[in-house]
Formats: C-alpha cells, sequence, structure tokens
C-alpha cells in the first residue's frame, strides 16, 4: 500500500529496528529472503557454506525494520530478526516498498 | 551504497537459537529438501500458525505419507507419524477418534494425498472426520525424481510423460469441496502470512479442512518444464495468482502458464463423524 | 449403556463370527475400522453395534488398507483397537500389516480364511492364507497368528490376541476360516473378574528419556500414546531406537533382527499347541483351524485300526514349534499335515523334520472339509 499523503502523526511514529541472524550451515542459498526483503537488507555473501552455498549477509542491517519476512520466506529455517528496539523518528513513515506488496500478493 | 565490510556484520549463529527451534527436530537439520524448494516455507508458516493459536504443543500430532512432504512428520517436533504412501489419513482418523483431546494434521503431497490416497480423502471428505488435511501441490512426484502425478497439468513434462502429460489434473479446492469438506483454501508458498493465517484459522476448527500450498519443486518439476529455479517459480506465483476468496472452486483449475486461484473458498460448519457418534448414537443408546 | 455392557458373562450360542467380536469387547477393544467382506463382516456387523455401548467406535472405512491404518492410528492414540477381513481383503492389509510390524503397534486382526485364490469362494472355507499371514507383506519380519478351531475358541483366541499384542507390543493375527466363523456353537463368557487382560506397557519414563523403539534382553520396547508429551517421531522407514529414519545396512540389520528375535526369543512364551493321544504315537497329525476338527476323527478312526497316530494341534501357528517338530521328529515314525491348501504348513512341518520321518499331505483346494476315512487312509499309509 502506498500513503498517498503523510500520517498525520508520522513525526511520532515509531520505527522498529532489527537485528538479523543467520544459521550459516542452514542455508540453502536459494535468495528467497534476499528477494523478498522489504527493506532491501539483505545480500547473498562471497563466502560458501560448508555445503557449497552462499549464505546471506545484512549489508543494510540499519534498515532491517524486524519484519519477519525473511524467517517465515526462508525454507531451510536459516535466518531470523530480533527486534532491538523501537527508535521515534521524525522523518517520513516508512513506506511499504513495492518488494513487500510483492512477496504478499 | 558501498558494501559494508562483509559477513563480519552479520551475527552468525547455532541453529537452536531459530526462534522456530523448539517446534523442530533440529538434530535432523538440515533437512534434505532442495535448494529453492517451497516445502521450508509452507513449514515455517505451519509453526508460525500453531505458536499463534496457542494450542499446547503435546496436543497436535502430524501425520504424514511418503514423498518430499511426507518428510515434514519428521522434522516437526511434535507427535509425528510417517506412514506408508498415501495412508497418512486413515491412520490420522484412528489416532484422531481414539484421542479426541488431539488436533491431528495430515501434511503431505498431491501425489500421496489425491492419487494413491485419494480414496481416503474423499472418504474422510464426505465423513466429515475432525482432520487438518494441509496438501502440499508441486505437480509431481519430486522425491522419486519427477514422475507424473494426479495434479500435473496438461501438457506439461514429467519423467513419465515425456510427451507431456494427457491426463486431466485433479483440481483439489474443487475436489474437497465436491466430497465435502468444510474449510477449504489455497495459497501458494509466496503468500507466507496468509498462509499462515489460513492455517491458525483452520486448525481449532472441527471438520474436514484442507489447506492446497501451491510449491515450487525446481529440482523435479521446474527442471522438466524449464521453469527455472524455486526464485522464478516464486515469481511466476506473484504474476499469476489472483486472491478471490469464496470462489466458485470450478473456476480454480491449473493450467501450465495460466491464472491460479487463491483464497478460502470455503468455511461452513455440518455435523462430524465425531458428532454423529457423541450425540446421535449417544441419543440412541440413552433412551433405550 | 457404559462398561457394564462389555463383558456379556453367561452361556450363549454364537456363530465364530459373533463370538470373535464379543472377544474383542471382553479384551477392552475401543475401536474396529473395517471393511465388509464375506466371510467375516458378521464380526464388524457386530462390533457396530456393540462398541458404541461401551463408548468405542466402529467406523466402516473405504477399504482395507484404511482399514488397517486406521486400527494402527487408533493404538497410537492410546485404545485397543482391531479389524477383520477374508479372501481379497487379506492381501489388501497386507501393506499395513507390514507397517504395523514396524512401527510395532499392539493391534489385533482377523482372518475369515475363504477359498482362493482372488475372489475364489467368498462363501466356503479355506485355510490357504496361512503362508501368506507371515510372508504376506513384503520384507523380513516375524508374526504372531492363532488359529482357532471352534466358537469358543475365536472367542478366546481374539482375547489372547489383545493380550500377545500387549505383551509383544505387535500386531496379532488370528487365522480362522469360514466354517469357524459361520458355525453356532455353545460360547461360555466368563465373568469380566475371571477375563485374564494384559494392559498397554506404558512407560514410566519421562519425555526426553523414552526412546520409542529402546528395548531390553526381551526385545520388547515399551509404549506411549500420542498427547502425552513425548514427542515422538515413528515412521515406516528403517530407523533407529528413536524411531528415526536411518537408510544403513548397520541400521537394517539392528531393526530387522530386532523385530525376528522379537518373536523368536520368546517364542516358547508365546506357542500354545494341544497335544492329543501323543504318549504312544508313532504317526504325528499336524493340523489347525477347523481342519484339526476332521482330522481329530481322521485320528479316531485309525487308531480303531490299532495305528498308534496323535496329534499335534497348533494354537499358535505363527511363530510355528519348529522345536516341537524337531524334537518329535527324533522318535516318530511319520507326520501326516492336514489343512484346507495344497501344502503350506506341511512345508513348515517338512522343513522342521528334515528327512528324519516321513511327510505325508492330505490336500484339500478348500470349499468343504476333508472326510475323516481319507486322513485315516492317510495316517494308515503313513504308519507303513
Ligand atoms: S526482518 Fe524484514 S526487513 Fe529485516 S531483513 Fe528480514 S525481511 Fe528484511
Ligand atoms: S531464504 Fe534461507 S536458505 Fe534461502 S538464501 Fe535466505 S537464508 Fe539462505
Ligand atoms: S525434489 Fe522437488 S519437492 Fe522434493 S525436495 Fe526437491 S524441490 Fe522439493
Amino acid at each position: 500500500m502506498k500513503y498517498w499523503r503523510k500520517p498525520l502523526d508520522a513525526d511520532t511514529i515509531k520505527v522498529p529496528h532489527g537485528k538479523i541472524y543467520v544459521v550459516r550451515e542452514q542455508c540453502k542459498g536459494c535468495s528467497f529472503c534476499v528477494e523478498y526483503c522489504p527493506k532491501d537488507v539483505l545480500e547473498l555473501s562471497q563466502e560458501f557454506n560448508k555445503k557449497g552455498y552462499h549464505p546471506p549477509i545484512a549489508v543494510r542491517e540499519e534498515d532491517c525494520v524486524s519484519c519477519g519476512l525473511c524467517e517465515l520466506i526462508c525454507p531451510d529455517f536459516a535466518i531470523y530478526a530480533e527486534l532491538i528496539e523501537e527508535g521515534e523518528t521524525t522523518e517520513e513513515t516508512p513506506k511499504k516498498t513495492d518488494k513487500t506488496e510483492k512477496a504478499e500478493v | 551504497m558501498t558494501k559494508p565490510a562483509a559477513h563480519l556484520e552479520t551475527a552468525i549463529v547455532e541453529q537452536d537459537t531459530h526462534p522456530m527451534a523448539d517446534l523442530l527436530r533440529m538434530d535432523r537439520m538440515p533437512h534434505i529438501w532442495c535448494s529453492g524448494c517451497g516445502l521450508g516455507t509452507g513449514l515455517t508458516c505451519f509453526i508460525m500458525a500453531l505458536k499463534e493459536t496457542g494450542i499446547p504443543e503435546d496436543k497436535v500430532a502430524v501425520v504424514s505419507g511418503i514423498g518430499c512432504t511426507g518428510r515434514v512428520a519428521g522434522y516437526l517436533n511434535l507427535d509425528s507419524f510417517h506412514t506408508t504412501h498415501g495412508r497418512g489419513i486413515p491412520f490420522a482418523t484412528g489416532l484422531a477418534l481414539a484421542n479426541p483431546d488431539l488436533r491431528v494434521v495430515v501434511y503431505s503431497g498431491d501425489g500421496d494425498l489425491v492419487a494413491i490416497g485419494g480414496n481416503h480423502f474423499i472418504h474422510s471428505a464426505r465423513r466429515n472426520m475432525d482432520l487438518l488435511v494441509i496438501c502440499v501441490n508441486n505437480f509431481t512426484y519430486g522425491m522419486t525424481g519427477g514422475q507424473a502425478g494426479p495434479t500435473t497439468p496438461i501438457s506439461a513434462k514429467a519423467s513419465t510423460a515425456p510427451y507431456g502429460s494427457y491426463d486431466y489434473p485433479f483440481n483439489i479446492p474443487y475436489l474437497a469441496i465436491a466430497s465435502g469438506a468444510t474449510y477449504v483454501a489455497r495459497w501458494t508458498s509466496l503468500h507466507m502470512r496468509r498462509l499462515k493465517n489460513s492455517m491458525r484459522e483452520a486448525l481449532p476448527k472441527k471438520g474436514f479442512r484442507v489447506i492446497e500450498i501451491i510449491c515450487p519443486c525446481p529440482t523435479a518439476f521446474a527442471r522438466k518444464n524449464r521453469l527455472g529455479s524455486g526464485l522464478d517459480l516464486m515469481k511466476h506465483y506473484h504474476d499469476n495468482s489472483i486472491i478471490k476468496h469464496g470462489a466458485d472452486p470450478r473456476e480454480a483449475d491449473i493450467d501450465m502458464n495460466g491464472k491460479v486461484v487463491c483464497g478460502t473458498f470455503l468455511d461452513i460448519e455440518r455435523p462430524t463423524f465425531r458428532d454423529f457418534q457423541t450425540e446421535n448414537i449417544a441419543t440412541q443408546l440413552g433412551g433405550e | 449403556m457404559g462398561e457394564e455392557r462389555r463383558v456379556l458373562t453367561g452361556e450363549h450360542f454364537l456363530t465364530g463370527d459373533h463370538a470373535c467380536a464379543e472377544g474383542g469387547m471382553a479384551a477392552g477393544c475401543m475401536f474396529f475400522g473395517g471393511y465388509p467382506i464375506t466371510p467375516s463382516t458378521e464380526i464388524a456387523e457386530r462390533m457396530s453395534l456393540r462398541l458404541p455401548e461401551v463408548g468405542g467406535i466402529f467406523i466402516q472405512m473405504e477399504d482395507e488398507m484404511a482399514s488397517m491404518n486406521s486400527i494402527l492410528g487408533a493404538a497410537w492414540g492410546g485404545w485397543k483397537s482391531m479389524t477383520c477381513t477374508s479372501g481379497p481383503g487379506f492381501s489388501l492389509m497386507m501393506e499395513n500389516l507390514g507397517l504395523g510390524i514396524v512401527l510395532e503397534t499392539p493391534t489385533v486382526l482377523v482372518n475369515i480364511q475363504r477359498g482362493g485364490p482372488s475372489t475364489g469362494l467368498p462363501t466356503l472355507s479355506g485355510q490357504a492364507d496361512m503362508m501368506q499371514a507371515k510372508w504376506g507383506s513384503h520384507g523380513d519380519y516375524e508374526v504372531i497368528a492363532l488359529a482357532p478351531n471352534s466358537p469358543q475358541e475365536i472367542f478366546d483366541h481374539t482375547i489372547k490376541a489383545f493380550n500377545l499384542a500387549e505383551q509383544y507390543r505387535t500386531p496379532v493375527l488370528v487365522m480362522s476360516d469360514e466354517s469357524v466363523g459361520h458355525m453356532t456353537e455353545k460360547v461360555v463368557i466368563p465373568p469380566r473378574e475371571e477375563l485374564k487382560l494384559v494392559p498397554r506397557n506404558y512407560t514410566k519414563k519421562k519425555p526426553g528419556e523414552y526412546l520409542p523403539f529402546e528395548c531390553g534382553e526381551d526385545e520388547i520396547p515399551e509404549m506411549v500414546k500420542a498427547g502425552d508429551g513425548y514427542k515422538i517421531h515413528i515412521t515406516g522407514l528403517t530407523h533407529d531406537k528413536r524411531g528415526y529414519p536411518d537408510i544403513s545396512a548397520e541400521a537394517q540389520d539392528w531393526m530387522v533382527r530386532h523385530l525376528m528375535n522379537k518373536i523368536q526369543k520368546n517364542k516358547k512364551k508365546i506357542i500354545e499347541v494341544e497335544k492329543i493321544n501323543m504318549d504312544d504315537a508313532e504317526v504325528v497329525v499336524v493340523s489347525y483351524g477347523i481342519s484339526s476338527r476332521v482330522a481329530h476323527r481322521g485320528m479316531d478312526l485309525a487308531r480303531k485300526t490299532g495305528v498308534k497316530v496323535g496329534m499335534l494341534r497348533l494354537i499358535t501357528v505363527w511363530p510355528f514349534p519348529d522345536y516341537m517338530i524337531k524334537e518329535l521328529a527324533e522318535r516318530v515314525k511319520a507326520f501326516v499335515t492336514v489343512e484346507l491348501n495344497f501344502g503350506q504348513i506341511a512345508l513348515e512341518v517338512e522343513r522342521h523334520v528334515a528327512g528324519k520321518a516321513k511327510c505325508y499331505l492330505v490336500p484339500h483346494a478348500g470349499g468343504d472339509a476333508h472326510k475323516p476315512e481319507d486322513i485315516a487312509e492317510a495316517i494308515k499309509e503313513a504308519a507303513k
């Protein structure tokens, strides 16, 4: 969904922030998490795990909103986010990107 | 944006820290499913849904048949039964009837549930047995290398259909509804939250409930039909699925390149097999 | 209505089929999943009437694969369960008899044998499923099978089958036949407190300590039921003691050996036979089920002509009392096997006699009983 205007309480909205954990050896490098993270937090790393797959890394972890989508979409129980804080922001409401909608067709 | 100094910033953790670890047999991970297979995604949705229902873990039993999906029973840290090919439903029938405190879930694949187990599926629906059937449909027999199955779309190739499959496939929601199921939904493995919500909604209900999950099988089905990776299939679902709650199930056929109608097709109540046992028979005997 | 209706203590005139159902009731059966098939249908019919009286469940399944699976599921749900079948239905149950054996599930399967192969003789007797009982499901395993020869005995044996199932954590077969199933005779049902019933051997271990296939010297694992917090996983795949699949030659060796040993090591406790006129016997008639009744008359006829003949009536057919045959083979002249087939248990007798005595078979294709005179002739021939 795209807001057509700024919500009235946008300047007091709490923005959740998450930390990403990767169970490196369990990942099979399918890139579901990378593709569907609504905040583009993840990329597949250049490193190999023992099974020869490239597990994801959080290249923009500061953008993670702890939405849990990576955990839900990962077929291998290899990634999850933990809510670390709900920081206040005066910026514009974090918009759901096209990708969020893509993942939630 | 420039790349930060690689993985050092991402926390690498052990498997038992995963939030779903309590409901999984982590000693059996990593699972046998291929990279990009959607089975694991459906399973995360199931675990989340189960947690959200608040049903105690020891009051849920999972029964599977044979096949890639049949391995679900072995990964869930619940009372779980991996039976013979197609026979999950009758095994679960005995289990559920003998132990009414249990929520019994049959979690299996399309070939298992509607080919070799098809007779059990329709009759259990007819009886409105208290079972939640989660049917993962990937249009093929994955574990044995991609043979044609009861849901293989017309013209799709399979190892036993090298010229394309030309027997008309089952439309699972239509089959379930025609047979008497009381809750019928279909989602793709890309509809994680909706799938999870359906599971959460269906888990505590009574009667015969069916949730079909359209799921990528990159190794067997996709390879034979040049459909690409698991991710390509997820994108395909994104582009080709339509959500239509209450849709006429007759419109829910799946063609090789056509639309996939998703949603909750049916959610009704009618007396279950157990209702008949506990009410009707008991009344007759009590009245003697 | 309630448990007071469970045991119909008293003297009754019952068909074998009805006596079988009453045996199941008396043994504590709570669940019957079945599919009608002649000549076993009357067992299902009576259970459909009787089980609801005690709060149990009868369900008519869609086929025999479903029936067999439903009783396995019910057993893991915590109930004593049974099914019955005949002819082609027995073939269809073979798939999941194997599952029951590999999951080590206590349950009871009754086969009221009719003439085969295929649809064969739906309403007439046969005993040609005896080898199928032992070998009919694929793979290597041991079973327990009983062969009652009267309505009273099918009542008693059904209770015994439930007890053995619990004692050895395995499916037990009652291999009766149409003649016994359909004959009406006096059946005495004892008072409830005189029935000796074996309760399920539930583990006392706590979740986390219990492994579903762990066992001691006796090879018999303890049982749990779903819903008690043990979070068991059990599979028809070759598995380890935890129940986890283990696709290896080592796991296969452990599991199959264990399944065989569980019965073989305990067979002297399991096996029951009836010995008639055996003290001076030079010829031994081996028979079971309905055939044993005719064989008894054949033996009496032969005795009148002076032949020292006795009978070993098999009450337990599987495990086979090989040690008894071996021991007898050392001292008797001949064995005469009487059964309604062209030689099934006769092969087993011959195998254990191992050339030490003569072996005869009085065959019969089924559909009728032997003539006692034919049996007497065979005995006289064997005594020569
Ligand atoms: S929790 Fe959400 S925002 Fe954070 S990495 Fe995962 S998918 Fe992206
Ligand atoms: S979704 Fe899971 S398996 Fe796939 S790349 Fe991401 S972490 Fe790895
Ligand atoms: S063969 Fe197909 S269904 Fe089976 S695990 Fe692989 S991708 Fe999944």
